[in-house]
């Protein structure tokens, strides 16, 4: 039987197949954070269970961080509880913890790739369904619900059944200034919020296996957008060279061993997949959303669409834009650069690049957000972060900030926000906000101007 | 977990699609670190106005709407994998979702809290939409046995698909964890053979 990498990665994990019924699949890593584990503790507690493999599970503070001041104790008093109580889990139960302020904090989908935790052929999750992400190194990686994280803290173990296979194919050139969020903005827009339900995706063709690790990343982060509980990239020496020496990955003979098996994690020639679809690099431009799911894109040349249908007609109300219309000329008095779609280092160096020696418009507030405190110290060692004052930006430190909007990093009522985080819903970064989602490149020329551009026009 | 066997009951219609589980549940009120009291703020941001107002013309608000049983536009629950949603749908008294697509995470999140996604084809929806909008007292008869979901007196039925493991769950009031911990010497033997310890 020809198997896909999909395939081949969970196969190996299947402890048990019930008849008629799911199988028990092994977890390799469990990713946790401070919103969505409480309950999976207490439940525990309430049950008398140990957690089983605590060795396996490393956790970070991330969702409802402050993003300034982030030695001082938190201010938000429900916030700093949940802190508090994650601090006192992970402690009881022996669990690594990352907590603020610590070299290694961040958010969890930043944190463990740039640590080497996230290996290919393993399978991880966490309560957060951009779990997604770990696939770009051909990892099977997914979100879960708090039940499941008890289960998994219970037993190491979930009871699932094995989803239909997907694969998405991008060859071709990809044209300046069209960048892997607008790869992935560009398919769902194509394809639409829930054409991945029920299947795992595999991302195959030359844009990915040119693509770095940061951008297979953002890829991977967003196709839970299109339903897919996950989406995963064959590791190849990309993926090898960006794991060899990170802290926990392995070394030297090992590496060795790891990287020959890795080497095997690709989908068989004439794996069968049940979809697959086929898109051409050239047919992809800088993109940005205008309604409220991130399936509602157009390329920055195209105008909103057309649709007679009441849920279309709600989300343009909520945004205040017409049908037909165009967005560039849109003014814009906010930006958000961060999340962990684009809260990268390389997602800092694009912006900075664009940056550089020009000034924010006045009438923009921007929140530079990195993914994690390595990356903030990469951004300060690599000097962006004197682009950036001089240029009038704001460095915060990090966490998911404006992505999710649980801390103070609101986005004000009716207040469009050109952002590269991953969702667009009513309300996701502040009450009555507006998110226009869009690439690092994107974000930053909309904070130069004050408005939407047309990125293509303004590269030489 | 509660057992689920059958339930007759008046049912909220919510023509709407996508509703992801930030409109469930908004992110602020996710610094809780208990499962109880999410019903409070269940669709906070459609069920009150942005002055703090109760918004009307909001199904859930209107009175002429009740029941345990939520009808909802396609692609119902996409988005963050937060149990939040599921608990406060709970927690508001919900029991059944019904819908023409439910996303993958929220319906797993659902199954583990009792509440039975109904998944229906786009006609039937269209049909309980509208048979509630015309007269909110009627009731829904959902029967997990025969995977029935029907219009309470009439010949409107139709039969649903189940995961036969988890219908055995409701039916019974079981859940994962007490399935998982009893496999645990398998699990143990599957580390040594993966030579994961
Ligand atoms: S950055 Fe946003 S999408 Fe990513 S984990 Fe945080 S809240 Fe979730």
């Amino acid at each position: 039987m020809k198997k896909t990498l999909f395939d081949k990665v969970w196969d190996s994990h299947v402890v048990k197949t019930i008849e008629n019924g799911p199988q028990v699949l092994y977890i390799d890593k469990h990713l946790i954070h401070e919103v969505t584990s409480p309950q999976a503790f207490k439940e525990l507690e309430v049950r008398g269970i140990p957690v089983f493999r605590p060795d396996h599970i490393v956790a970070t503070a991330d969702h409802n961080t402050p993003t300034i001041d982030q030695h001082l104790p938190v201010k938000d008093e429900l916030s700093r509880k949940q802190l508090e109580q994650l601090s006192q889990n992970c402690k009881k139960h022996n669990i690594t913890l990352y907590e603020l302020g610590h070299k290694y904090n961040g958010i969890v989908h930043v944190m463990a790739p740039e640590l080497g935790i996230t290996q290919p052929g393993m399978t991880i999750v966490c309560g957060d369904s951009h779990t997604s992400t770990h696939g770009a190194f051909g990892t099977i990686a997914f979100g879960i619900g708090t039940s499941q994280v008890a289960q998994v803290f219970a037993s190491q173990c979930l009871l699932l059944r094995k989803p239909k296979s997907l694969r998405v194919n991008v060859n071709g050139q990809l044209k300046k200034g069209v960048l892997p969020k607008d790869v992935i903005l560009y398919i769902i827009s194509q394809l639409g919020t829930n054409s991945g339900t029920g299947y795992f995706c595999e991302y195959a063709g030359d844009v990915f296996e040119n693509m770095s690790m940061e951008g297979r990343m953002t890829v991977c982060n967003m196709s839970i957008e299109m339903g897919a509980r996950g989406g995963m990239i064959a590791p190849d020496e990309t993926t090898f060279e960006y794991i060899k020496g990170r802290p926990f990955a392995p070394k030297d003979a090992e590496f060795e061993t790891k990287k020959a098996y890795w080497k095997s994690l690709r989908s068989d020639q004439d794996a069968q997949f049940d979809k697959e679809y086929h898109f051409s690099a050239e047919d992809i431009e800088p993109m940005l959303t205008y309604g409220t799911n991130p399936g509602m894109g157009i390329k920055i040349s195209e105008n909103i669409p057309v649709e007679n249908n009441a849920s279309f007609k709600k989300a343009l109300d909520y945004m205040n834009f017409n049908a037909g219309d165009s967005l560039i000329d849109k003014p814009i008095n906010y930006v958000f650069i961060g999340s962990c779609t684009n809260s990268r280092i390389e997602d800092f160096r694009v912006a900075a690049n664009y940056i550089k020696g020009k000034q924010k418009a006045e009438n923009v507030t921007a929140w530079l957000v990195p993914g994690s405190k390595q990356v903030e110290a990469q951004i300060i060692e690599e000097g962006l972060k004197d682009i950036f004052d001089d240029a009038g930006f704001e460095l915060r430190q990090p966490g998911c900030s404006a992505c999710l909007a649980m801390n103070d990093d609101k986005i004000p009522q009716n207040e469009y926000c050109v952002s590269t985080s991953n969702r667009n819903f009513e309300g996701r970064q502040g009450q009555g906000s507006r998110t226009i989602l869009a690439s690092p490149l994107m974000a930053a020329a909309t904070a130069v101007e004050g408005k939407i551009i047309d990125i293509t026009k303004h590269l030489n | 977990m509660e057992k689920f066997t059958t339930l007759i009951s008046h049912a909220v219609p919510l023509d709407i699609e996508n509703i992801d589980t930030d409109q469930i549940i908004p992110a602020r009120f996710l610094k809780a670190t208990d499962r109880t009291g999410f019903g409070d703020n269940v669709f906070r941001d459609w069920r009150f106005t942005k002055e703090g107002d109760l918004n009307t013309s909001f199904p859930l608000n209107n009175p002429e709407y009740s029941g345990h049983i939520l009808v909802a536009g396609d692609n119902f629950g996409c988005g963050s994998s937060r149990e939040h949603a599921a608990w406060a749908l709970a927690d508001y008294g919900f029991k059944v979702v019904v819908s023409s697509f439910f996303a993958d995470i929220f319906k797993g999140n659902a199954l583990n809290n009792g509440i039975l996604p109904i998944q229906v084809s786009e006609g039937f929806l269209r049909t309980l939409l509208d048979q509630i909008h015309q007269n909110p007292k009627l009731r829904l008869k959902v029967d997990l046995e025969p995977q029935t979901i029907g219009i309470e007196g009439s010949d409107e039925i139709a039969e649903f698909d189940i995961d036969p493991y988890k219908k055995t769950c409701l039916i019974n009031g079981y859940d994962d964890i007490e399935y998982l911990l009893s496999l645990k010497d398998e699990i143990e033997a599957f580390e040594v053979q993966k030579n994961y310890l």
